[in-house]
């Protein structure tokens, strides 16, 4: 398959929820393009959009969500309006997502190798006996030992580190081009994080596939991603190769986030916060939506800065801290 | 697990113990049972005579060990009014009872799960708010009153049903059942309706608030993001997780079913359990209310008992404790 462009395309995407509260825009205008085979890192605080940007792209947004605007394409098809059987037969199988909380994603009262087994059997037409044995190659591949053993657990068996793994296995199982990992490594105890992170990244590359890395950590994507996508509520603020971005954030809004990552620091020394709370994404004001919290903020940013990209990067701010906009323009 | 059921079991004596005891000496408390059934006119001699054949002249903790001798041995004493051991008495209605109550919570799963899994999926769709609003009805309207209603529609408006009695039965391995014959279907019908609808509204409402509480869940989404079809994830993922809470609930409501039956089966005349304990009351037959409340207890615990080994199938975290109660 040799698609012209990207494997993976969003445009403008808008994905609001019509609330009684009023509509929350929860991604809103958002952009990016993903290689085959590159590792995207999707950072940005809580309550930021980058959830709703996976699931949109798996077409699993529920009302009162919706997807308002946009383009996603999947190897040049798009994937927004399509049908609902036609989504269905691309989920678990050209894409897939692992979620954060591997307590809560597996079903608690079915076992693993039906669960593992249904989702070759979605979209394949194989025997039982041969799903099960792509589903116990699955299980060795992310390093579960005694597999047979464990195909036939139930969830709670199965300690959190372990479930995650199964859920990336599952994920695995039909060769998707993308995967977007929801903070996968989140909810794991500091060792296994670590593990979980390598083997993902080594699996993910065997497989050829594209990876989507949703944190609120950059320490965590730091070595990991090729490139990095900052939100901020509800829009890619900052984007551009991992390395320009840590080693030059363009963003005050990145730069905090850098400012406030413990391992950046000089040990001893106060770690410093980003001032305020992300704000409501139900009223949010005109203009910048960093500005009350930005030390730059301006009169010029009480209008929306739009993205100024040039040579592979971006960023949405009208005092940007580096030369990023000087090139940008006509 | 032959542990957990021998315990279980032993567990189940002690309570049949309690319950006999209260009951015996509760019945003793409401009322002299000689005043109703001896003819005042008859001669102190006969007066005598009589009450020393039923037993009640003895002192009352004599009368229990008699009982209890005979319990042990499965003689649950004879009938004052009815010449015939109490056991006897309820055991020949039991069927009845039995098949009114199974029928009536074979209705409640066979509507009360499908409907409410509907309103789950749709709350907000006015098919969902009927269903709902129809549930409240289930829930406030007594049953007797429904029970009265049916009866006026279907029996003496239309003229469609018979409005009392068990019509024919047929014997199945010596076991008198209606449900063979059309008969027999026209006068079970109405009242397991009646009794069903209370248990229907119920089931309407664990389904539905099951199947919101499940669809919420992050599984659910997982199970979507592998690329199953919405039927798999509704009747497989979901309907596996909420049918651990409603197994549970449809056994234990099984055994108020049977005990509620009473008003159904005095409203129908359904010739059941629920009837005779009625008019053993009122005649303070007191071996008959004693045998009906033990086997009602006993079937509440065996019910309890199946519920329990049922739920260690469905739920795989479910472990029998061995070593616990
Ligand atoms: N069902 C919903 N109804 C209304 N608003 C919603 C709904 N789901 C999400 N949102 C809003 O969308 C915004 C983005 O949510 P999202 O889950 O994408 O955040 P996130 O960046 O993944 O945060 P986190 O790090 O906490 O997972 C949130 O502010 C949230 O309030
Ligand atoms: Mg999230």
């Amino acid at each position: 398959m040799s698609a012209p462009g990207p494997l993976l395309e969003v445009a403008g995407l808008r994905t609001h929820f019509f609330t009684r509260s009023g509509v929350v825009k929860a991604v809103d205008d958002v952009s990016f393009a993903l290689a085959r085979g590159e590792v995207l890192g999707l950072v940005g605080e809580s309550g930021s959009g980058k959830s709703i940007t996976g699931y949109s792209i798996m077409g699993l947004v529920d009302p009162p969500g919706r997807i308002v605007a946009g383009s996603i394409r999947l190897s040049g098809r798009e994937l927004v309006g399509l049908g609902h059987e036609e989504m269905r037969r691309l989920r678990g199988n050209r894409m897939a997502m692992v979620f954060q909380d591997p307590m809560m994603t597996l079903n608690p009262v079915m076992r693993i190798d039906r669960q593992m087994t249904e989702t070759i059997r979605a979209h394949e037409r194989v025997s039982a006996a041969a799903a099960r044995a792509r589903a116990r190659a699955a299980l060795v591949a992310v390093g579960i030992p005694s597999p047979d053993e464990r195909l036939a657990s139930y969830p709670h068996q199965f300690s959190g580190g372990m479930r995650q793994r199964v859920a990336i296995a599952i994920a695995l199982l039909n060769r998707p081009d993308v995967v977007i990992a929801d903070e996968p490594t989140t909810a794991l105890d500091v060792t296994i994080q670590g593990q979980i992170l390598h083997e993902m990244q080594k699996l993910t590359r065997d497989a050829g596939a594209a990876l989507i890395w949703i944190t609120h950590d950059l320490s965590v994507v730091a070595g990991l991603a090729d490139r990095i996508a900052v939100m901020y509520a509800g829009r890619i603020v900052e984007h551009g190769r991992c390395a320009d971005v840590l080693s030059q954030p363009a963003h005050p809004y990145t730069r905090g986030l850098l400012d406030s990552v413990p391992s950046r620091n000089p040990r001893g020394a106060r770690l410093r916060q980003i001032p305020g709370m992300t704000p409501s994404l139900a009223a949010l004001p005109e203009g910048c939506a960093f500005r009350e919290r930005c030390p730059r903020a301006g009169p010029a940013c009480a209008q929306a800065p739009a993205m100024q990209e040039s040579g592979g990067r971006g960023v949405r701010c009208h005092d940007p801290l580096a030369a990023v906009a000087a090139t940008a323009g006509p | 697990m032959p542990v957990y059921v021998i315990r279980r079991s032993l567990q189940a004596l002690v309570v049949l113990f309690a319950m006999s005891l209260l009951v015996f000496a509760g019945v003793y408390a409401v009322g002299n049972p000689v005043d109703i059934l001896i003819n005042p006119q008859a001669e102190p001699l006969e007066r005598e005579r009589a009450i020393a054949a039923l037993g009640l002249d003895k002192p009352l903790w004599e009368q229990y060990a008699t009982f209890l001798r005979g319990a042990v041995a499965g003689d649950l004493g004879r009938s004052f009014v009815h010449s015939a051991p109490a056991l006897q008495l309820i055991l020949e209605r039991m069927p009845a009872t039995l098949e009114l109550a199974s029928a009536a919570m074979l209705i409640a799963v066979a509507l009360g799960i499908p409907l409410g899994l509907w309103a789950g999926l749709r709350p907000d769709s006015v098919s969902g708010r009927a269903i709902m609003a129809g549930s409240i009805l289930g829930f406030s309207l007594p049953t007797f009153w429904v029970g009265l209603m049916l009866i006026m529609v279907f029996s003496v408006m239309l003229g469609v049903l018979p409005s009392n009695g068990r019509g024919p039965t047929v014997e199945v391995l010596g076991v008198p059942v209606s449900f063979l014959t059309v008969e027999g279907w026209r006068h079970l019908v109405m009242p397991a309706t009646n009794l069903a609808l209370f248990k229907l509204a119920l089931l309407i409402r664990l389904t539905r608030a099951g199947t919101r509480e499940a669809l919420l869940q992050d599984y659910v989404k997982f199970a979507r993001a592998k690329g199953l079809s919405n039927a798999r994830v509704i009747l497989v993922h979901v309907l596996r997780n909420i049918l651990i809470p409603i197994v549970t609930v449809i056994g234990l409501e099984f055994g108020s079913v049977i005990a509620f039956a009473i008003v159904t089966e005095s409203v129908f005349a359904w010739p059941g359990m629920g009837k005779l304990l009625i008019d053993s009351i009122n005649l303070l037959d007191r071996p008959v209310i004693v045998a009906y409340l033990l086997v009602i207890v006993a079937l509440f615990i065996a019910i309890n008992l199946v519920v329990d080994l049922l739920y260690s199938v469905l739920d795989p975290r479910v472990r029998l404790q061995e070593a616990r109660g």
